[in-house]
């Protein structure tokens, strides 16, 4: 590391830099695609043949299969970019929170209801 | 001469628009955000701006990972909106001022800010919605310059240098000759983080702390490195450089006319301020 820190030195947080930028690419490019429906759409129709076309790799096709936001996570996919995947979903945040988080979506929002105390 | 006359900083959560679509400005959860802007409109009822300058951060609509600029500025005559991936309603366009836009681009890199200029560009709801929390009606009565801040991906610019970039900012507004009325709106934030164990995050304490600081001390915020923002307020809560540049483009002393904080919309602490220059 050029300075002796830690690339990602908070605790349950994985920042989104060069490193994660260069391993999520394709997987990112796949969600990019998203913002345009008919891709959705071609997604939702062959999702094999989608995530060929954009070259993903065996972790994040597998990240892809499972709809795990932290195997995403680990694949390189940036939380702006997922966000599209989840769309595709009907998954709004809560819901990611809740998958990520170990919890159901009634204690995550619980969760955040709390942090305003 | 060209005035700035006040910021509007607010967060820009996607599913404001969503609301915004269903009617549910009132319903229980929605309220303690909406109602911070009536006093907001009055205001922009009463000081008739001319453009406004906006600062926020692309979500992957008008930028990829393939070219990420650190500080780019709009330069087209319009700007639309899209579809962003889960079907957010799009609004009418915004009108572009090129004029502006490339007079704040040439006094920006003259001053060493090594702007990209961007002659087509798609805004996403961190432009549209704040647009649309000040003129429900969407009746743009605005010319618009987006100004983009790279908050996705690291390294991202330091606060001091967001501080820097408002400054600047204001002296190339300070310097068109037309004589027109600015505001300056800065999106995003405040402390949320979407992503990763610590999802869920928010940080009430930091949030009051920095929008006290943008009354009364501006350059707090500067103290921080981006990864230690991202600690205090969350990945996504480091959206906060958009505030910090708007307020760098008022000058020390400001009034606060109004504030609101509000937990939660979505994963995400909102909060908004309305800052007057104090002159």
């Amino acid at each position: 590391m050029p300075n002796g820190k830690s690339r990602q030195p908070v605790p349950g947080t994985t920042i989104f830099d060069g490193e994660q930028a260069r391993k999520g690419y394709a997987l990112n490019k796949m969600c990019y695609s998203f913002n345009d429906a008919a891709n959705r759409k071609a997604f939702v129709a062959d999702e094999d043949a989608y995530c060929a076309k954009f070259g993903l790799n065996a972790q994040q096709r597998e990240a892809i299969r499972s709809r795990n936001v932290l195997q995403l996570i680990e694949a390189g996919g940036n939380a702006y970019y997922l966000a599209k995947f989840a769309g595709i979903f009907g998954l709004d945040m809560q819901d990611i929170g809740a998958q990520q988080t170990g919890m159901t979506k009634d204690q995550f929002k619980a969760k955040l209801q709390a942090a305003a105390r | 001469m060209a005035k700035i006359v006040g910021a509007i900083t607010t967060s820009h959560v996607p599913s404001i628009g969503g609301a915004i679509a269903k009617g549910l400005q009132q319903d229980p959860y929605w309220k303690p955000f909406f109602d911070g802007f009536p006093p907001v409109r009055d205001w922009l009822a009463r000081v008739k701006p001319d453009v406004v300058v906006l600062v926020y951060n692309d979500h992957g609509l008008n930028f990829f990972l393939d070219k990420m600029p650190t500080f780019a500025i709009g330069a087209a005559s319009e700007y639309r909106n899209a579809d962003e991936g889960w079907g957010i309603p799009t609004t009418q366009p915004f009108r572009g001022d090129p004029e502006l836009s490339w007079h704040l681009i040439e006094q920006l890199v003259a001053e060493e800010f090594d702007i990209v200029s961007c002659q087509e560009m798609t805004v996403d709801h961190a432009f549209t919605l704040p647009m649309a929390l000040c003129w429900p009606d969407q009746k743009w009565p605005v010319r618009t310059v987006p100004v983009v801040v790279n908050t996705v991906q690291a390294p991202l610019p330091s606060a001091a240098r967001c501080y820097k970039l408002g400054k600047a900012l204001a002296r190339a507004i300070a310097s068109w000759p037309k004589d027109e009325r600015v505001v300056v709106m800065g999106t995003g934030g405040l402390s949320h983080q979407l992503d990763g164990e610590r999802a869920g995050f928010i940080n009430k304490e930091f949030d009051l702390q920095f929008m006290e600081s943008m009354v009364s001390n501006p350059a707090w915020a500067t103290k921080y490195s981006t990864v230690e923002l991202v600690e205090l307020s969350g990945t996504q809560g480091v959206e906060l450089l958009n505030w910090v540049v708007a307020r760098g483009m008022l000058p020390e002393k400001v009034r606060k006319q109004h504030s609101n904080y509000h937990i939660p919309i979505s994963n995400t602490a909102t909060g908004m301020m309305l800052l007057e220059p104090a002159t």
